[in-house]
This record gives C-alpha cells, structure tokens and sequence, in this order.
C-alpha cells in the first residue's frame, strides 16, 4: 500500500457541533440540562406535538454571533431559520430547525499550529440549529427506545473549508475552536456528554492533483483522539478502494473505537433530498449594530494574547505563562490572585504550577472549585515574599488551609511557623550564644570560617527552624566579625 | 410537467407514504392533474422579484432565555401508541 | 331568540331576562337536535363546563363583559385541553391535547361557553367538506348539497343556529366560501392578528383563525377577544390590541370601495352576477363611491397556492408519525413500515395528495422553478393589493363563482381548486377579508367579499355591518331549522 503524504494526500473539512451553554431550549421555555431522567425535559413542541410553535431563544443568538466575531467571521444583518425534513424517530416534527441560505455566521477563519509552522485554515460558516433526541438501541431487542431530553437544545454548527490536510491539522483546528467557544463561555465543553463534537469529511486524492475526490463523513466523533484515530484509518480505507481499482462511495460512516474502524450508517442512507426551505413558523430576525456590539464587549482575552500579556507585563517566562493561559480556570485563579497579592508573579506562577497543582492532583480537584480562594492563596503568597514563612514552610501551610478553611495567616499563628525576622529577638539570641560559646567564637574569629555555620545550627535549633536564615546569617557575620 | 412511476416512488418514499399497487395510476394521474394547473405559474414574468416568504412584514420576535416550563412527562408518553414508563418505543432502529 | 344578536343576548343575560344556563340551554339542544341532519360537528359536549358558566356568571356581576355567557362551537382543529381535537383525520381520532389554543383560552376567559368541536375537511383541505373523515356535512340550506369548506361545519351549525358563533381557520378561502354558501358572515383577519398557537397548521404562513356568525357586529365582538400578540406565536404581530367599534349609522360617505370588476365580469352565473352588482349598488347607495380596480397577476394566485400551501403542509403533516400521538397501524413489519403504514392509514386521499404535491415542489430540482418561483408570484399579488389600496379603502369582490354543489358532483381534482379563486388572492396576501349575505339565487344563500388592508379589519367589518344595518340576508334561517 502506498503511503499517505507521498503518493497521496488526504483533504478534511470539519463541521464541529458546539452545544451551547443556555438554560432553556431554541425554541422551547423547557430546562436544557444534561442527565435528565429520560424525556422529563420535553416540553410540547420538544414532541412536536400539533399546534405548538417555535420562539428563539435570544440567548442563543447571542452566542452565535460572540462564536462569530472570535473568529473573525461577517456577522449578516438578517439571518433566517430553515426546515431540514426527514423523518427519524429522535427528530420529532419530522423536521430539523436549522439554517440554509442565511446563516447566522458568515465566513471566517483562525489560526492553527502545525509541525510547519502556523496555518490558516478557513471556515465556512457557523449556524444554529436544534438538537435532536437519543435513540436508545440496547434497552431492547426488539424496540428503539427513545429519549427526547435532547431534542431542542441548541446548537452551532461549525464549517470548516477543506483545507486540512492530516488528522493532525484535524485536531488542531477541533482544539483551536475548542479553546474558543470554552473561552467564550458559551459551551460548557463537556466532550463526554456531547456538548462538542465532529463529523468528519475525509478524502484522499493523488499527490498533486486538484480535483476533490470522493468524501465520506464520518459522524459524531467525540474526542481529539477518536477523531485523529477515524480520519487515518478512513484515508487508508479509501487509499485500499482505490488502489485496488474501486470508487469511494460518498456515504455516512460510524466509527467504531473499540475495533478502530469506520462502517456505513445504514439509517441515514435515504435522508439525501432535505428539501430545505424557509422556517414559515418564524419571520426572518434582524441582527443590529447593538447587539453585536454587546458581544464583543463581552470577548474574552484568548490564550495566545494572555501568554503575550503574562510574558510583558508580569514577567513570567513563556512556558509558564503557556499552561497557565491555557487552562481558563488556573489563568482566572492566577489573576486574581496576583491582583491581591504583592508577591512577584514569578514566584505566584511557580507555586501555583508546583505545589499547588500538587495538591489539587492529590485531591482529585480542579482549580475551578478549590477549596482555597485566590484571595486566600494572595496571602500565602505574601507571607512567603515577606519572609514570614519559607517555600518550604508555605507547603505546610498550604495543605492546613485546604484541610480547614483557615487563612494562611491563621495556620502560620496558630502552629507557630512563622520565621523569626524580627532583628531585635535574633540579635538576643545571638549575642547570648556568642556568650556562652566564646571558645568556639575565638576559633572562628581565628581563621576557622566551618565554625560559622555551628552558630546558624545552633540558633536554628533554638528557634525550631523558624529564624529567617538570610536574617540569621547577616546578623552572625555582623557580631562575629565586630 | 409530468410523474411517472418511479418519480411517484421518490415522492412517497421522502414523504413516508405507503402507495398500494392498484393505486399507483391513479394517484401519478391525479398528481398529474395537479402538476399540470401549477404549470401556469411558469408563464409569468418574475425576474428581479424578490421572493415573498411571508405576508407579515415585522422582524421575529425571540424570549429571555428563562426556563418556563415543566416537565410534561406522563401526559406526553399518555398520547403515544407505544411507550414503557420512560420512552417513546419504535421498532428496532439499526443505525 | 335563535335570531338575537350577541349584543342582544349579553344584554338579556346582563338585564337578568335570561340566564347563563337557559341561553346555553337552547343551543344544547338545537346542537343535539340538528346534528343527525347536518354533521356539522363531530363532538357535542354532552354536558356545560361548570368551570366556564361559573367563569360567565361571575364576569357577568361585573363590568361589561359583552361574551360572557355566549354558546360557542370551535372548528376542530384548535387543540382543546382534555377534549378529543381531530382535525376532521383519522389520524387524530382520539387525540387529546393537554393544552388549550390560545384562541380557545382567550374565548374562554372572556366566558364563553365551549359546546363542541365543528366538522371539517380533513386538516383544513378541502371546499366543500367531503373530506372529513367523519363524514360529510350538509348545508342547512338544502341538505343534498355542500356547506363549503375547510370550515363547513362552523358555517352549517351557524346557519342551522346550533351555536352564535363559531371559530374557523382560513388559509386559502376556508372562512370565506363556507359563509359565502351558507348565509352567514366570515371573516378572516390580518396575517398575525390572532395566534396560531395550539391550531393544528396545514400551511403556517397562510393559516388565521377567524369567526364565522350570522352578522358581522358577532364576528368584530368575538374576533376582538381572540385578536392580538402571543408569546407563544412568534408571528402573531405585536402591535396594540383592536376592539372593534360599531358604527352608529349605515352612511358610507367618504368610503371608497374598490371592484374588482374584471372577477364580478368573470362570473359564470347570472344570479351570483347580479346579486353582487346589487349588493355592489346598495353601498353605492348609501353614499360609498366605487372605483374599478383591476389585480394583473390575480390569475396566477391559484397556481402559486397550490405549489406554496401543499410546500408547508407536506413539512408541517410530518410530525403525524404513528410514534408520540395520533394513529399507529397495527402491522408494522420495521420503522419505515410503521412511518408509511401508519400515515397511510390516517390520512384520506386529499391531504396525502397535498403532501406529495408539496414533497414534490420542495425536492431538489424542482425548488427553484416551482416553490420559489410561487414565492415571487406572491410577491407580485401582494404589490397589486398594495396598489389597489393606494386609490381606495376597501376592495369588494365575489366570494365563490358557485353556488353550494351537490355532494358528490364534483370529482376529486382541480376543478375544485378553481372554486378557490377569489378567495386565495387576499390570503397569499395576508390580507383581512370578510364574506357576507347578499341574497338567494335558487333557494342558495351568495356573499359577497371584503378585503380590507393590512390590520384594517375595523373597515371592512364596518362596511358590513353598515350593510346589514340596512338588510336582512344575514337574518336568514332555513325554515327546517327554525
């Protein structure tokens, strides 16, 4: 078999459904939560029952066009809902809502990286559209069971070009408009519950030729492993059909992760004339300058620009500032943590990274619900630039506040950690010791400098550790060597 | 324009209608019929009109995305013909 | 009594001279009493609603309240709360929604009494209500002939005075051409004056629900009540509430009524003809000043109709699966089987032609030369209206080129969509058009039509009930129902 990148070449577009984040349905007043008991979430129209009709959810329009401005996308003045007939028992009207000839977002394009560097890759549009039900096919032999919670929740779908040209761009750009909508606030990003997820059209092509072969989709692929795994095996699929004198038959396929292959949907084989037209339910809706406006105040600062702004203004350094920036939750807890605190950056990304990711691994936590605030952690952070405690000590201090909700200052008081700095009750300490030891003084004072670190023992053993050792090391070397 | 047989199958496979041998002449005539009075639109002149979706000339309307609603679970398996005490039950779906 | 107005009967029930119980009464059972004859309705309620004669009662001890205590008939296919609602289908036998029409609660808040559901053609297609599937109706003018339709039995058991008043839907002439064959007035509102929440639809850009009565002062009080926006329609238009104003005198100086005299010309039948050039004289006589106004692109309208009314209906009649409500068949070998079978099976002969003549026009290759083609011709109608209402206030016109046939006389097919002609115009339109009275030709009841511009159904209810002040064909009862 030939080799895909030499003799062939692979051509993918994505079209990535995002479930957004809203309280109720599209078109419904009806609660759009995951993990509902099965159809306790359906209201009339959900069912398609006659006499019901749609009402669009602002909300949803509202995240359609924050999706579109983050990718740069022209937002049109009237956007128009369509019916996509045909008839499946999760589809209750025997119609999608979705969208045709106006969608919502127009095209756009983002940036990936890629082992050759960066890409463009561009999309083609993004509209709105419901969700359907779940068909359930192991409940019984003979019977599908349906759950109709889903049907109704809304969605974008995402279009891409088809200009990626391995499963690896595939999963970069899936990850670059992850990255987004999470970032945006308007998916909740839950990859196991479906709120993001894929079809895929694959072909292949010879090296150098122009003209698109035959494309399969591949539908709902759910992970950024998944997705990487069923475009390599349908590529070679399709490179095996060729070579050995076949057609590629532009169908549905399923892919299978547990025996990595790909097969034909059976079910979606007849649903090929949609017979889209106008939603007559609904009127066409204007998109005004206000509200898009409202919605680029609301764009958030992506990670790319947060690296560029942790590495400039806070002096992080870029591997740092790179997974902190990358993780929404942690870049949130950083900064508002750094607002409260007047320890260095530096000093709040590393222990944050370090030992603070430690812990949270530990707990089995996310930094999104730690039992410890960024205020809290603020003043760990300061107690550890103003010498009170050491790194070491902030540790300690760490795992108490997690345990009992205190503040670090509290523990610090409470276990008595916190460093002696203050010069006058060092400056006792020593010049008794120096006192009481005047023959071990003579010998430093002699020439014998091993002597000097005796003294830093001794006062940290008096001190149980707890005497600032810069402190304690100047303070020596000021009375030894008077 | 004209049906015939198989272009009636089409349309009763996309519509979801069963269509009984003995009927299949009577009902491409009828729809024949029909196809041939709508024929009449084809004579009048539309180009440059913009296409009339809807009489109403407003801008939808949408609601807050507040939930209003409640489940309306046993009513709504109450009207199906076959339901157990969660689902709606069609026969076996193979996908 | 079965001849009091609704003005006269509140007053009655106002005054004490009558109460709710013996009003209602009386329509019981002349509804029972003349069901046998005519099949104008498909469920006699057989008892009151408690809760709606004490709602009557209560608002009648308060302010005015001009519906309270009114007998009331709805079409049947406004969805009923815990009521059988069939559509006139097989289909929806027993099929009992759990929500009420937005119509059907306005009309109940406003305390009329809900008597029974009115027969139809099955999901409101067909003219001459032979497409029911609970049989035929009579007109109660000669029980050998049709009472029109889709909204035939609204308009027999107004005739037969088995209800004042009843709900009807219109979408290409369905309030209109019943009335018209029956005697009585009809009117159908402005696209969007009334909510289609809860009314079963068969082409949702053309579909309102109206009111069929013996006069138009009945129908202005009753479509008051029922007009104005929904939440749940979000195409009902937002815009002030109408109440209709009766006009104190029968002057029409200053109106002008635009003819279209090409269509009054156009009439086969020389009674129809000169009862409408009469009726067209009498307002001239009472001070109204004519202008001939011509529609170019009218003759196109059925046409257009008929590609753009079966288009929605074919989406709409989808959700009429066999799985979450209506008919399932009972030999369902597989899903397809089960979808087919049980549609099939459910729908009669008219709605599955509809349904396939609108899969048709939506199916790729067709969409463009058929549907939008009739889309742009819907254009070219409603620019002619607009026109037209430039030079006048009102348009008046004939209603039906027929009178009422015998059941059976017509084969199944094009020549009754032709019946449909002056009717489907102002619909394509979205305009508010009424039929009222004007005479008998042969024992058979004519109206004449009134098509007023968008939101003005104040003028040409106006215009009728200055008629009416001044005749009596509204006043008609056939003497087997007196």
């Amino acid at each position: 078999m030939s080799v895909i990148g030499a003799d062939w070449e692979m051509v993918i577009g994505l079209e990535i459904h995002v479930r957004l984040d809203t309280n109720s349905k599209l078109f419904s007043g009806m609660k759009a939560s995951y993990g509902a008991s099965p159809n306790s979430q359906v209201s009339f129209l959900d069912a398609g029952l006659p006499g019901t009709l749609p009402v669009i959810n602002q909300k949803a329009l509202d995240y359609a066009i924050r999706f579109g401005l983050s990718v740069d996308a022209d937002i049109p003045d009237v956007t128009v809902f369509a019916r996509k007939n045909y008839f499946y028992p999760d589809l209750p009207k025997g119609y999608q809502i979705s969208q045709m000839d106006d969608p919502i977002v127009g095209k756009g394009h983002l940036v990936i990286t890629t082992e050759d560097g960066e890409k463009t890759i561009e999309i083609t549009r993004a509209h709105l559209e419901e969700d359907a039900g779940k068909s359930i096919h192991d409940k019984y032999d003979q019977f599908s069971a349906i759950d109709l919670n889903r049907a109704g929740t809304p969605l974008i779908e995402v279009v891409s070009e088809p200009q990626m040209s391995n499963a690896k761009e595939a999963v970069a750009y899936m990850r670059e408009i992850y990255t987004r909508v999470t970032h945006l606030g308007i998916c909740d990003g839950n990859l196991q519950e479906g709120s993001f997820r894929c079809d895929a059209n694959v072909s292949v092509r010879r090296a150098g030729e122009t003209e698109l072969g035959t494309r399969a989709e591949i539908k709902n692929l759910n992970s950024f492993r998944f997705i990487e795994k069923a475009i390599n095996h349908e590529a070679r699929r399709q490179v095996q059909i060729l070579e050995s004198g076949g057609t590629v038959t532009q169908e549905t396929r399923l892919y299978d992760a547990d025996k990595d292959q790909t097969r034909s949907m059976r079910s979606k084989e007849n649903a090929n004339d949609y017979r889209y037209f106008p939603d007559p339910d609904q009127l066409p809706i204007r998109i005004t300058a206000e509200m898009i406006s409202a919605q680029k105040s609301r764009m958030p600062e992506f990670p790319d620009a947060k690296v560029r702004r942790f590495v400039a203004e806070l002096g992080l350094k870029k591997d740092d500032a790179e997974l902190i920036a990358h993780d929404q939750a942690m870049a949130a807890f950083f900064e508002s943590s750094q607002q409260a605190s007047q320890a260095k950056a530096d000093l709040n990304a590393k222990f944050l990274l370090g030992e603070f990711s430690a812990l949270l691994n530990v707990q089995g936590a996310v930094i999104a619900d730690s039992r410890i605030l960024p205020e809290a952690y603020a003043g760990l952070l300061d107690a550890m630039a103003d010498g009170t405690i050491s790194r070491k000590v902030a540790k300690q201090v760490l795992d108490e506040m997690w345990g009992t909700g205190q503040s670090a200052a509290q523990v610090i008081k409470d276990q008595g950690l916190g460093q002696i700095s203050d010069a006058s009750a060092l400056t006792g300490l020593i010049k008794k010791l120096l006192e009481d030891n005047p023959d071990q003084v003579a010998s430093y004072r002699g020439g014998n400098e091993k002597m000097f670190n005796f003294f830093v023992g001794q006062i940290m053993k008096q001190t149980k550790g707890q005497a600032n050792p810069v402190q304690t090391k100047q303070l020596l070397e000021e009375f030894l060597n008077e | 324009m004209s049906i015939n047989r198989k272009e009636l199958e089409e349309i009763a496979t996309l519509a979801q209608l069963h269509i009984p041998e003995q009927q299949v002449s009577q009902i491409t005539d009828s729809l024949n019929q029909v196809m041939g009075m709508i024929e009449h639109i084809n004579g009048a002149q539309t180009s440059g009109v913009e296409p009339m979706a809807h009489p109403h000339e407003g801008w939808q309307q949408w609601r807050e995305d507040v939930v209003t609603d409640q489940s309306h679970k046993t009513a709504l398996l109450k009207l199906a013909a076959h339901a157990d005490e969660d689902h709606y039950l069609v026969p076996k779906v193979i996908e | 009594m079965i001849n009091l107005s609704i003005r006269q009967m509140a007053d009655m029930l106002t005054t004490k001279q009558i109460s709710v119980q013996e009003l209602n009464g009386v329509y019981h059972d002349r509804a029972r009493q003349f069901n046998d004859r005519t099949n104008a309705l498909i469920s006699v309620y057989e008892e009151l609603c408690a809760r709606e004669v004490m709602q009557a009662q209560d608002l009648l001890g308060k302010a005015a309240h001009p519906l309270a205590g009114i007998p009331l008939i709805h079409k049947d296919l406004f969805c009923t709360r815990g009521q059988t609602t069939t559509c006139g289908s097989n289909m929806l036998e027993h099929f009992i929604p759990p929500y009420d029409a937005t119509v059907v609660s306005r009309l109940s808040a406003a305390g009329m009494i809900t008597h029974g559901k009115a027969n139809m053609d099955e999901f409101a297609m067909g003219s001459s209500n032979e497409h029911s599937a609970y049989g035929p109706v009579a007109n109660p003018w000669d029980l050998s002939r049709v009472p029109g339709g889709s909204s035939g039995g609204s308009a027999a058991a107004v005739a037969a005075r088995m209800t004042p008043v009843a709900t009807g839907t219109d979408t290409g002439g369905s309030i209109r051409q019943p009335a018209a064959l029956c005697g009585i007035t009809g009117i159908k509102p402005s696209y969007g004056r009334v909510s289609r929440y809860g009314m079963v639809a068969f082409a949702s850009s053309l579909d309102q629900g109206g009111v069929l009565a013996p006069a138009a002062d009945d129908c202005g009080l009753v479509l008051s009540a029922m007009s104005g926006h929904d939440p749940l329609d979000s195409t009902s238009a937002r815009r002030p509430g109408w109440a209709w104003q009766k006009p104190e005198s029968a002057d029409l100086t200053g109106v002008k009524v635009g003819v279209i005299q090409d269509w009054v010309d156009g009439l086969q039948d020389e009674a129809i003809k000169q009862l409408t050039l009469q009726a067209i004289e009498t307002l001239k006589a009472q001070g109204a000043s004519l202008i001939d106004i011509h529609l170019p692109h009218a003759d196109l309208a059925v046409s257009a109709y008929y590609v753009l009314a079966p288009a929605e209906c074919s989406s709409n009649l989808s959700r009429f699966d066999g799985v979450r409500f209506g008919h399932q068949t009972a030999q369902a070998q597989n899903l397809e089987d089960l979808y087919r079978r049980s549609r099939s099976e459910g729908f009669g002969e008219e709605v599955k032609r509809r349904i396939m003549i609108g899969t048709w026009a939506l199916s790729s290759g067709y969409y463009d030369a058929y549907y939008l083609k009739a889309q742009k011709i819907r254009r070219l109608i409603s620019d002619d209206f607009r026109q037209a209402f430039d030079q006048c206030h009102v348009l008046a016109c004939p209603v039906s080129p027929e009178l009422a046939f015998k059941h059976g006389e017509k084969a199944d097919g094009v020549s009754m969509y032709q019946a449909d002609q002056f009717t489907i115009p102002a619909s394509l339109a979205g305009l508010p058009c009424l039929s009222m009275p004007i005479g008998h030709a042969a024992g058979l009841p004519v109206g004449l039509q009134l098509i007023g511009r968008y939101y003005d159904e104040q003028s040409i209810l106006a215009v009728a009930d200055q008629y009416q002040q001044l005749t009596r064909h509204h006043l008609q009862v056939p003497e087997a129902f007196l």
